[in-house]
């Protein structure tokens, strides 16, 4: 390891770029890496050429073309985006996925505060509690859904039983069209508190005890410190939380497809996602052209609002 | 508000680490208690639900404890072919986990550590697949995986989840990270690329290895959209579809202590892996959570 310093003496600019010339150095010839790339990069180059790349290129060729399964595609131009905002099923669809969102986004919140509260010096039980919040995360979105509909039930549900003893009646809480969509959201909130949850702790405990000592020494009580210092301390973790989660929740299918179930739920057509939609119309009604124009409105909607929230980050996100 | 409650009585014990933690700090397991109890209801409920009769099932006021202990696995495979469904599960999870973490840290290290010509554009090419939302991938990838003949199969489910952007970007993150003189001594005494990855890198990256096999086996696992689009036959289909067709099934449809025993049966592999793996799980989101 000593070796290595008198033999670098010119500038480093990238370490790839010294890594070429050392070998040349030693007398084995000048082989450039390109060989060794080759087996390194490029398997796995080739699969997403074939399975990524391909399919992005094709899919907005789709989209221009009037398309079924094996039938012959007809150039139809952007029709098929035209079409979108005058549809009645694309548009509720993205009013619901927005909503979801939304909604969803409020776990960024209470995970904040749940993730500050295990971060309490000396607290014991810390592993076990956070291992309960995490259980939803190891649980197949399938299983989820099966228990949160035993418990949305609109007969016998345990929810509508504990809200009878609080003198409130409910409802059949997802196959009514005013109910429906919130009542999802919540489950997806409870699935994804665990992965946020280990995220911020994760943060919290490379914010310095100083920084948390000190506030004390102010005579900051508890909800102050949160305030002033964890939650600034803590904004970089908070934007990763929000953008993976927003990004997530704008692809939602998951929870809303197996919470409406295969059945004949009659609020289906009012609930459905932007992604249930495509998955609808892609396999189910095998307009391919539709389907696709449905996914690339989606990645626009997705990238514009990641890049929003890049741009707002600057407000808020404090870096060291 | 609760938290200046423990705050307080912290006062009151000067010399924190004496005394009794858990009183000290009670309003804390107040708040952590009731979360909990949010967090592992449904399951306690699926639980109960999965051992009792279909009558005991829709009581209202609700039996909470089963009456009597019912036992409705056998009901379960009678429907669906479970444990085949499981075992394409487990292989589907594996092959993908398998191969992405052998795929992705190569490549990882080769775009953090190899200069080869075009590593820039290359690495941008990389990237602009991770903007793309995952559902754009689809109709292009069932339209080889038909040309291919690999419809209906677990192959077919496979494949297109071997190769990954988003774990190569993870792995090479986590090669960039690490001090460059590790390798030089290696390179010194004469190993080519391949050896110096193989023997001095690949077990200094245990911790990034595993975040991304908790994270691609968890989504493997999970994944719902992709089997449910390529496979229709039951015995091809793996868990995430197979609980939801059971539910699908008329006969089973409001069923709920044969969909919970269902629902019993299909978490178990996970939940096990997760209560030996532990430490690694969280380790390995917490990693992809900093580095993603």
């Amino acid at each position: 390891m000593k070796l290595t310093a008198p033999q670098t003496a010119a500038p480093i600019v990238d370490p790839g770029r010294e890594r070429a010339t050392a070998p040349a150095r030693r007398g084995r010839g000048p082989h450039t890496s390109a060989w060794w790339a080759l087996l390194f990069v490029g398997p796995t180059f080739a699969g997403l050429a074939v399975f990524y790349l391909y399919p992005t290129v094709r899919t907005i060729w789709i989209s221009l073309n009037d398309m079924g399964p094996f039938g012959r595609p007809t150039f139809v131009g952007l029709d098929n985006y035209a079409k979108l905002f005058a549809d009645d099923v694309f548009v509720t669809a993205l009013r619901n996925t927005f909503v979801y969102s939304l909604i969803v986004l409020l776990g960024i919140p209470i995970a904040t505060v749940i993730a500050a509260l295990l971060n309490t010096p000396g607290l014991r039980g810390r592993g076990v509690y956070r291992t309960l919040f995490f259980l939803p995360v190891v649980t197949l979105p399938a299983v989820v859904a099966l228990v949160w509909r035993l418990i949305y039930n609109g007969d016998y549900g345990i929810l509508n039983q504990a809200l009878g003893y609080l003198g409130i009646r409910g409802t059949s809480w997802v196959t009514n069209p005013h109910t429906a969509l919130v009542a999802i959201s919540v489950v997806g909130i409870w699935m994804g508190l665990g992965t946020n949850i280990v995220i911020l702790l994760a943060g919290l405990q490379s914010i310095p005890d100083s920084a948390f000592e000190a506030a004390k020494i102010d005579g900051a009580g508890p909800v102050r410190t949160f305030i002033s210092i964890t939650v600034p301390l803590l904004s970089p973790s908070i934007f990763i939380v929000s953008v993976i989660g927003i990004i997530g929740s704008l692809q939602v299918f998951d929870i809303i497809y197996l919470m409406l179930g295969n059945d004949q739920n009659p609020v289906k057509p009012e609930v459905r996602s932007v992604v249930y939609t495509f998955y609808q119309f892609g396999f189910g009604r095998n307009q391919y052209g539709y389907a696709a124009a449905i996914g690339l409105a989606l990645m626009v909607i997705v990238l514009a609002l990641t890049a929003v929230q890049f741009w707002l980050q600057k407000k808020w996100v404090h870096y060291e | 508000m609760s938290e200046a409650l423990s705050g307080s009585a912290a006062v009151h014990r000067p010399g924190r680490g004496n005394g009794r933690p858990w009183l000290r700090h009670w309003a804390i397991h107040l708040v952590l208690i009731v979360g909990s109890a949010f967090m592992v209801f449904p399951f306690v409920w699926e639980f109960l639900t999965a051992f009792k009769t279909y009558g005991g099932s829709v009581l209202v006021p609700p039996q909470w404890i089963p009456d009597p202990w019912t036992w409705n696995f056998g009901a379960v495979f009678d429907s669906i072919p479970l444990g085949q469904m499981a075992l394409n599960s487990v292989i589907i999870t594996l092959a993908r986990t398998l191969g992405q973490v052998i795929l992705c840290t190569m490549a990882g290290y080769g775009f953090a550590r190899l200069n080869f010509p075009l590593r820039g554009p290359l690495f941008l090419v990389f990237l602009s697949v991770l903007m793309v939302p995952s559902q754009l991938f689809l109709l292009p990838q069932f339209e080889i995986l038909r040309s291919l003949g690999l419809l209906n199969s677990l192959e077919g489910i496979v494949l297109p989840g071997l190769f990954s952007a988003f774990g190569t970007f993870l792995m090479r993150q986590f090669f960039m990270s690490m001090p460059l003189e590790l390798e030089e001594a290696a390179r010194l005494d004469g190993a080519n690329p391949w050896q110096v990855f193989w023997r001095v890198m690949l077990p200094l990256a245990k911790p990034g290895i595993v975040a991304l096999a908790v994270f691609t086996a968890l989504w493997s696992w999970n994944d719902l959209l992709w089997p449910l689009i390529i496979v229709s036959d039951a015995d091809k289909q793996p868990l995430s579809v197979g609980i939801s067709l059971l539910a699908s099934d008329p006969h089973n449809q409001t069923n709920y202590p044969v969909l919970m025993a269902a629902a019993l049966l299909a978490m178990l592999p996970m939940l096990v892996t997760f209560i030996v793996l532990q430490r690694q799980f969280i380790a390995g989101i917490a990693f992809t959570g900093s580095k993603g």
